[in-house]
């Protein structure tokens, strides 16, 4: 199991390697120009000029060492220093975004409390509904509760958040005027009054994901949860004289989290990616937004380190996945 | 008992399919929703031939018009008829959503497959998943287009090369996650006694995978399926709003919902038509797939 | 504990001057919404609207144009003129005299220095975004304190181009002077809260995201502004901008909303708000290409001056499009009140805007004879040609809901008089993007038509009319940076843009300019407009004091908000 570990953290260095080339080479090779934004009226010299000054000239090589130092070498000092009070960062580049001329981690930084209180959240409350849904649909398959718990969940899933976004907006903002239809990223939380805000400003857009997230996860859950009350297992387990209780609490829903633990490992890295549509619908402005903005913009020192922050978190859970895999289910053997 | 499914197999060869057959058909929901989805797809394919009006044809006089005789769903703010735009919308839609669905699912199954059940593919696979997982989706499209749009539209037509276009698209961004849950479900029954078994008496790999690991790692599949249709239908109408997906004047689901969430509060009919052919469509195919996984699975079948 | 008592002590000492003043911050809070959201608050390192308005709450000008197009003095004390000595006879230099007494924020005075060292910080090296409005200029200097001095290499009729207007304002020197060169890119601090002379002061800036501001308590105007705080939120969508404002009241004003007129109507019906539009310069057109885009010519030949287009350079059939298409059903679809009808490139100030309106009316019949008349046959599937050229058409645009209505009822009509169509939509930051490794920049116009906005800032089209000059056409030669989308090329044409350049009369700058507005449109049908296009904005019905300008920044007046109570 240690080893397994080990190997798998060493081969994951070269993978996050080939990630950030793969990705690094995809940004050059789209079409774009981050001078895009110039008026048509400066002569070509001078957009030449400044897309050096943003260091576009050099060849790709260099631009790829000067970006793979600045992330793995001059960040983590820079949060060394912040941590510590130290200056060991200083008067070194950080990686700038060419958009706003700020260094991008502080803005991914600013990005992480609204991106955690709504998308994290939303996928929290998701998954503690989707659960206990699917694992009581499947126990009582063709159920009313299953049926009406598929359909639900099935009209959720296919309605898209561009969609219930503003239908949620136009119900509880502008007819019934219970929540704030823009969010305010100014807030902070410090007594019970400001909680409160936080509460309603955050009910609209955590509904809206939840909804998503409750309807695949459930689905995989359910059938899951299918596949393993046939199994003989449970069968010797009630022959046995378990209680019910036990035998579906503690054996059934234990074997069938695996595929379920994929979908939700899997899935986790993308609070951190955000969700597009969503953020932008109630001006939620994580870090999301700022990677469609970075991308309309051209700005590719921010999409290539959210990306690869991304690919990082990606790799890693992965990792969690198949060692819970080994958790949940002894026979899977690593080695 | 732990090999129903070959033991069933090996004394009554004939009778299988017949079986599923007759379970499929006493399951009344997976029943409702094969007539719907069929419904649907008769109505996309045959409809516009019998219907008078054509999708893109403009009538100023008639602009957003409410139900009526004529238009029974109403008209759009430049008079073109509803009804024929969501039957012409359904064709492209639908089958997007099949072959990008059947595209993934493909690549899915064989890349969880190979990486689950052979210990050496593993780790490659696997990274390579994680690769894909982890490329940014919108400026890998600007790539697509802008290295394949002209070739293909040249080769196909600029309305079938979009087509393939979008398919391979939305097929290569969104096989990962079924590959990693048929791997892991792989994993597991790997380590069965009846393949175990299978093994013993002989069997080959490509024998074991396709009698053996592939039914009973079908229900993932399936539950991706069912959400893999949905899937599409909805990142086609987003890469639509993009300008990345067909020509403007080309409907699609998507695009109609897309167009008429404006107009929510004016017109609420347009945004309910559209929205109701994508949850039709989806909440059908899912009780066709929880049917036919009923069906296909020995151990409930005949329960 | 101390400490924190005395920080109270300082803020009520504060109070107390404000209320002296009038009642500077009496009416709380204001909130703004732009669907774009600001990235920098330095207009000089950006091109983006959202960057430049937001930016001209703290920061500005020393003058600006008010809602009629007419300039007024912000930080100068008046306007220089030839009548009032401030522009040299031969039009070569123009001197301004700013006001005495004005305070930056931080307490300091603002003076000719300011001034100066911010033309230095944008044309020194390596250049910036507002380059275009230092064109032409030889030096800047400073004669005194409150004056300074610009001149031009050569005589310039129009020489308001540095620091008139929100794209160009005075930067504090002592502020940015470590800022300079490569530099700037470094200066996040200072580019995220430039010290001003305006209004509000940034208190708290999140790129691309939400602006948090208070008064300047050194504002040179006694009791201004009325609000004591602002939030200035980006992001989003036009939609939920307006909705914002007029159905819910959380934001007290909403910028540009592009939205369908009917929605924008529905959403007044709120009650919360009302929309406002107003007209500058803006006008949808359609180019029509003069050179031959055929995927079959080689890089170097297509879409350049040395493959004329098959059939649009027959006149006949640019007429007869143009004929076909009815703007007033159009406008009324796409933009309802915030759309006029056009005929014309240069719809706007009076004085440059041609009487031109033949074009309002449709003629379909028209257009047929026309084009029968011109030798163009209809064939059996009804697509007119004439010695084998077909009347097939590429028409191309950017991604926007209101372009693509645009382009199927144009499809439409164009059908009916036989000629064929087929549509393209491109993604705007690629249509745009002047990447000139893409195939789809409107600059190369791999196309037959193509649609878009163009517009010019201020009140003076010379610029903007010089585009079309022969030579300035984008081609491989200049890497596709011209100006002159549909490859244009009449000499005459030139002969009198080199008029205008040496006319400073106004009146008779008007004559030449509605002659080349005619020359472009009704003469030769190169570019055939279709909308003026005016902006709506939205606001709460308890903001007073807002109007809309659309020659300079929508936000050019905040000082001058209060709340309507």
């Amino acid at each position: 199991m240690l080893k397994y570990l080990v190997r798998r953290l060493l081969i994951s260095v070269p993978t996050l390697l080939i990630i950030s080339i793969v990705i690094f080479l995809l940004l050059n090779l789209a079409p774009n120009d981050p001078m895009a934004q110039v008026p048509l009226t400066i002569p070509p010299e001078v957009k030449e000029k400044m897309r050096e000054a943003l260091g576009l000239g050099q060849p790709l090589y260099v631009q790829y060492a000067k970006w793979l130092v600045q992330f793995m070498w001059v960040e983590p000092q820079v949060y060394l220093d912040h941590v510590l009070g130290t200056t060991m960062s200083e008067g070194q580049q950080r990686i700038f975004s060419w958009q706003t001329r700020s260094p991008v981690m502080d803005i991914i930084v600013q990005r992480l409390p609204q991106t955690l209180w709504v998308v994290g959240m939303a996928y929290v409350v998701g998954v503690l509904i989707a659960l206990p849904i699917g694992i009581y649909s499947a126990y009582k398959q063709y159920s009313v509760f299953d049926q009406v718990g598929t359909f639900v969940t099935m009209i959720g899933y296919s309605v898209p958040p561009f969609f219930s976004g503003v239908f949620v907006i136009i119900l509880f903002s502008v007819q019934l005027g219970w929540f704030p239809s823009v969010y305010d990223t100014l807030h902070e939380v410090v007594d019970w009054e400001t909680f409160k805000f936080q509460l309603r400003q955050m009910i609209m857009p955590v509904m809206v994901l939840a909804l998503q997230v409750t309807a695949q996860i459930s689905r995989f859950m359910r059938s899951s949860m299918l596949d393993n009350l046939n199994q003989d297992y449970v069968r010797t387990a009630r022959a046995k004289g378990l209680s019910e209780w036990t035998v579906v609490a503690v054996h059934v829903v234990r074997n069938s989290m695996i595929p379920v633990v994929t979908v939700i490992a899997l899935n986790l890295p993308s609070i951190f990616g955000g969700a597009i549509i969503t953020e932008q619908v109630f001006k939620v402005n994580g870090i999301g937004q700022q990677l469609i903005i970075a991308i309309y913009a051209n700005d590719l020192p921010t999409v290539q380190t959210i990306t690869f922050m991304f690919a990082v978190l990606i790799v890693v859970f992965s990792l969690i996945a198949d060692i819970l895999y080994g958790i949940l289910d002894p026979r899977i053997r690593y080695d | 008992m732990t090999d129903a499914s070959t033991h069933q197999l090996k004394t009554n060869p004939r009778s299988k399919w017949l079986d599923v057959w007759r379970e499929f058909r006493n399951h009344k929901g997976a029943v409702a929703g094969a007539i719907i989805f069929f419904g649907i797809v008769l109505l996309v394919l045959v409809g516009p031939f019998l219907w008078p009006f054509e999708p893109n044809s403009i009538d100023i006089r008639n602009r957003n018009q409410g139900p009526s005789l004529l238009h029974p769903l109403g008209t759009d703010q430049l008079g073109r008829d509803t009804m024929a735009r969501i039957m012409t919308g359904g064709r492209t839609s639908i089958s997007v959503g099949l072959a990008a669905m059947l595209l993934s699912l493909s690549l899915g199954t064989a890349i969880g497959i190979l990486s689950g059940y052979f210990k050496k593919l593993d780790g490659i696979l696997m990274r390579f998943t994680d690769l894909f997982l982890s490329l940014p989706l919108l400026p890998l499209l600007l790539v697509m287009m802008l290295l394949f749009r002209e070739p293909l539209s040249g080769t196909f037509g600029p309305e079938k090369g979009m087509f393939i276009l979008i398919v391979v698209s939305i097929g290569v961004t969104s096989w990962m996650p079924t590959a990693r849950i048929v791997r892991g479900d792989v994993l597991a029954i790997k380590e069965r006694e009846f393949i175990l078994a299978a093994r013993s008496i002989g069997g080959t790999d490509a024998k074991i995978i396709f009698r053996h690991i592939l039914p009973n790692v079908f229900s993932p599949i399936m539950v991706s399926a069912t959400l893999g249709i949905a899937n599409a239908i909805i990142t086609e109408s987003a890469l639509s709003f993009l300008g990345l997906g067909f020509p403007p004047d080309f409907p699609t689901w998507g695009r109609l919902l897309n167009d008429a969430v404006e107009f929510i509060q004016l017109h609420p009919e347009r945004v309910f038509w559209p929205g109701l052919a994508i949850s039709l469509t989806v909440l059908s195919i899912n009780y066709l797939g929880d049917g036919l996984r009923d069906a296909l699975d020995p151990r409930i079948r005949g329960r | 504990m101390k400490m924190k008592s005395l920080m109270l002590g300082v803020v009520s000492t504060l109070a107390f001057t404000s209320a002296l003043h009038a009642e500077r911050g009496s009416d709380g809070n204001v909130g703004i919404i732009y669907w774009q959201a600001p990235s920098i608050l330095n207009p000089y390192l950006s091109g983006g609207t959202k960057d430049i308005e937001s930016s001209s709450l703290v920061i500005e000008a020393l003058g600006g144009y008010d809602p009629t197009g007419a300039m007024y003095a912000r930080l100068a004390a008046e306007i220089p003129t030839v009548a009032n000595g401030g522009i040299s006879e031969d039009l070569t230099s123009i001197t301004w005299k700013l006001k005495p007494g004005v305070l930056w924020s931080d307490g300091t005075p603002f003076t000719s220095a300011d001034v100066v060292f911010t033309a230095d910080y944008c044309i020194g090296e390596p250049g910036c975004y507002q380059e275009a409005k230092f064109e032409g200029v030889k030096s800047i200097d400073a004669v005194d304190d409150l004056t300074v001095k610009i001149t031009f290499e050569k005589p310039m009729p129009n020489p308001y181009g540095p620091f008139v207007g929100s794209q160009t304002p005075i930067l504090q020197k002592a502020q940015f002077q470590n800022c300079t060169g490569t530099k700037r890119q470094e200066c996040t601090a200072e580019n995220f809260g430039p010290i001003g002379t305006g209004a509000f002061v940034v208190t708290d800036f999140k790129p691309n995201d939400v602006i948090q501001m208070k008064a300047n308590e050194n504002y040179r105007e006694a009791g201004k502004p009325r609000f004591a705080t602002l939030v200035f939120k980006g992001g989003g969508d036009a939609a939920g901008a307006g909705r914002a404002v007029m159905e819910t009241g959380e934001y007290d004003h909403a910028w540009n909303l592009q939205l369908a007129p009917e929605v924008i109507k529905q959403m007044a019906e709120g009650g919360k708000g009302k929309p406002v539009s107003g007209f500058s310069t803006a006008v949808e057109r359609l180019e029509m290409n003069m050179t031959n885009p055929s995927a079959d010519l080689d890089a170097d030949t297509r879409s350049t001056r040395k493959a004329p287009h098959p059939f649009l350079t027959d006149i006949a059939v640019r007429k007869a499009l143009s004929m076909a298409i009815d703007r007033v059903l159009l406008t009324e679809i796409g933009y309802g009140v915030a759309g006029r009808p056009t005929c014309n490139l240069v719809p706007g100030p009076d004085v440059y805007a041609s009487d031109n309106t033949e074009c309002l009316t449709q003629d379909i019949e028209g257009a047929k004879a026309l084009l029968e008349g011109a030798g163009w046959v209809a064939g059996a599937d009804g697509v007119r040609s004439k010695d084998g050229v077909r009347l097939s058409i590429l028409y191309q645009t950017s991604t926007n809901a209101v372009r693509q209505d645009y382009q199927a009822l144009i499809k439409e009509w164009w059908s009916q008089i036989g000629v064929e169509t087929e549509l393209r939509n491109l993604n705007a930051s690629v249509f745009f993007g002047g990447d000139p490794g893409s195939p789809d920049t409107f600059q190369k116009f791999y196309a037959d038509v193509e649609m878009y906005t163009n517009l010019f800032d201020g009140t003076d089209p010379q610029a903007y009319l010089s585009a079309y000059r022969c030579g300035n056409e984008p081609s491989p030669a200049n890497n596709w940076a011209g100006e002159n989308i549909n490859r244009f090329c009449d000499p005459a044409y030139d002969a009198l843009l080199d008029e205008l350049a040496s006319t400073s009369e106004i009146n008779k700058r008007g004559e030449i300019g509605r002659k080349l507005n005619d020359m472009l449109t009704k003469d030769s049908y190169t570019i055939v407009p279709l909308t003026w296009r005016g902006r709506v904005s939205a606001i709460s019905n308890t903001l007073g004091g807002f109007e809309l300008n659309t020659w300079d920044s929508e936000l050019w007046n905040a000082a001058d908000w209060y709340r309507i109570k």
